[in-house]
């Protein structure tokens, strides 16, 4: 039985694949067309005894540019379930989003508490279903009767479980300090301070993340979401309040031009009161 | 994680892999190794679970792109259940087969996963089916699968007798994944077996450092 995807040579010189596409999208925007805003982010999760932590670091780029110094990528799923987003920080929001309202629904139908496995298969089917086109790298990690969970999903629907995990344009940095210094069943502050360096080697070592770190530690007693967990010690001091009070520019002159409105129609419909 | 990519056919999470079954006296075993790839060039995942239980004693084993195979074996399991409670008895093994066939078949411009089927039943005992890409379904006593396969055919040709014992069967299987592990770049990790008979299933895993080395090593 030969399977047809064995090692592929890449093809030689250049790839045109997307170039029609582009074509399209430019004579939309005449040359200027917007990039869309990417969490090129670093994001963790670790299973220790009590529960599962996430971690994030809070950097969101928009082509070279810092769009969001305070981003939010630990999204809420459930009361017990998080799910950290990296990728293109308008699918991973609304996914998310979505998501969390199917399985409040689902909570108040059947009158069970979600588990972190129907997030997970939600999540899967509905990203094959848009073949990679959404482009979202979760991790969710929750805690329900069945026990502590963390789980990934890639844009193409692919899932994976792990004790340790890390996604984002950081992940090989995180990775390391977590395949370095992950044990099962860890305490909390152990597992506190492994996240906290993984995601800070991502913060040092990738251009697409920076900022604070966030987490947000899930037990069976509750969840504790710390935004931020640590800061980031390159703060700069300028005022952020760019509002200036009516009046601030002089007016010149002033025009006014009434709207000549003529009455086409008219017709009027009772409201029954009754 | 845009930069790595997509030299390699599939998009996505790709498990470039070794997976094999083969039928002894009273069962069949089923395997394959537990890497995880991206364009071939990354290891996403060193414990990637790739033998699927799609039914009570039928199990199989998933080949290609991981979003493409996991989905396909989801939807198999589903049909499968539901087969089974219509028909209130256990599904047979060219059923779990079929189904897969057809999913591979009709969505064969969509889809890019292999699979090998492995299980007992009561009509025929022990068996092996290979769906292969396009959607052909082939019965086999023997049958590999995935890019590690290339490197055992050999082996396994010459090796593979049929009635073999369990043990002598495990040992075959164990030898097989190690020697195209150990030549692949796209397969590795731990070798997960699993052996099915009438009277049950049982898993099997040899971590990587415990696998039989050769004569090169």
């Amino acid at each position: 039985m030969a399977l047809s995807n064995l090692l592929e040579i890449p093809a030689a010189g250049f790839n045109f694949d997307n170039a029609t596409r582009n074509a399209a999208l430019e004579g939309l925007f005449e040359g200027q067309k917007p990039k869309p805003m990417k969490t090129g982010t670093t994001i963790a999760g670790v299973v220790f005894k009590d529960g599962v932590i996430l971690a994030a670091d809070t950097r969101a780029t928009s082509g070279e540019v810092v769009a969001d110094k305070m981003c939010d990528k630990i999204h809420y799923i459930a009361p017990n379930i998080y799910c950290c987003g990296a990728g293109t920080a308008a699918d991973t929001g609304k996914t998310t989003d979505l998501v969390a309202s199917n399985l409040a629904i689902f909570s108040l139908n059947s009158g069970r508490n979600p588990r972190v496995i129907m997030a997970v298969n939600i999540l899967q089917d509905m990203l094959y279903r848009y073949r990679g086109q959404i482009g979202a790298n979760l991790i969710l990690g929750g805690v329900d009767c069945t026990g502590n969970h963390l789980y990934t999903v890639g844009p193409y629907g692919s899932v994976n479980t792990m004790p340790y995990l890390s996604m984002g344009s950081g992940d090989l940095a995180a990775l390391g300090i977590l395949e370095d210094g992950f044990k099962p069943n860890m305490e909390l502050e152990e597992a506190k301070q492994l996240v906290r360096v993984a995601i800070h080697a991502g913060i040092m070592s990738d251009l697409g993340s920076g900022h604070n770190i966030d987490i947000c530690v899930i037990t069976r007693q509750g969840v504790d979401h710390n935004r931020p967990y640590q800061e980031s010690e390159y703060k700069d001091n300028r005022k952020v309040n760019y509002r200036y009070r009516p009046g601030t520019t002089t007016i010149l002159t002033e025009k006014v031009v009434p709207l000549k409105l003529e009455l086409v129609q008219e017709t009027v419909q009772q409201m029954e009161t009754a | 994680m845009e930069k790595r990519c997509l030299d390699s056919g599939v998009k996505g999470v790709s498990t470039g892999t070794t997976i094999l079954a083969a039928i002894f006296d009273g069962g069949v075993v089923i395997g394959s190794d537990s890497r995880a790839s991206i364009g071939g060039e990354y290891v996403s995942s060193k414990t990637i679970n790739k033998v699927i239980q799609v039914h009570d004693q039928i199990f199989c084993c998933m080949a290609g792109s991981l979003a493409d195979a996991q989905a396909v074996t989801k939807a198999a399991k589903f049909h499968l259940s539901l087969h089974s409670i219509q028909m209130e008895t256990p599904p047979l093994v060219i059923s779990a087969a079929s189904v897969l066939k057809d999913l591979c078949y009709k969505n064969k411009e969509e889809l890019q996963a292999g699979f090998i089927t492995a299980g007992w039943d009561t009509k025929k005992g022990p068996q092996v089916y290979v769906v292969s890409l396009g959607g052909m379904l082939h019965s086999q006593p023997v049958t590999i699968g995935g890019s590690g396969s290339t490197y055992i055919y050999g082996y396994v040709d010459a090796k593979y007798k049929p009635k073999m014992s369990r043990e002598e069967c495990l040992q075959f299987a164990t030898n097989a994944l190690a020697l195209a592990m150990g030549r692949d770049n796209v397969s590795g990790g731990v070798a997960h077996l699993v052996v099915i008979t009438e009277t049950g299933v049982e898993h099997v895993v040899v971590p990587g450092n415990k696998l039989p080395k050769f004569h090169d090593e």
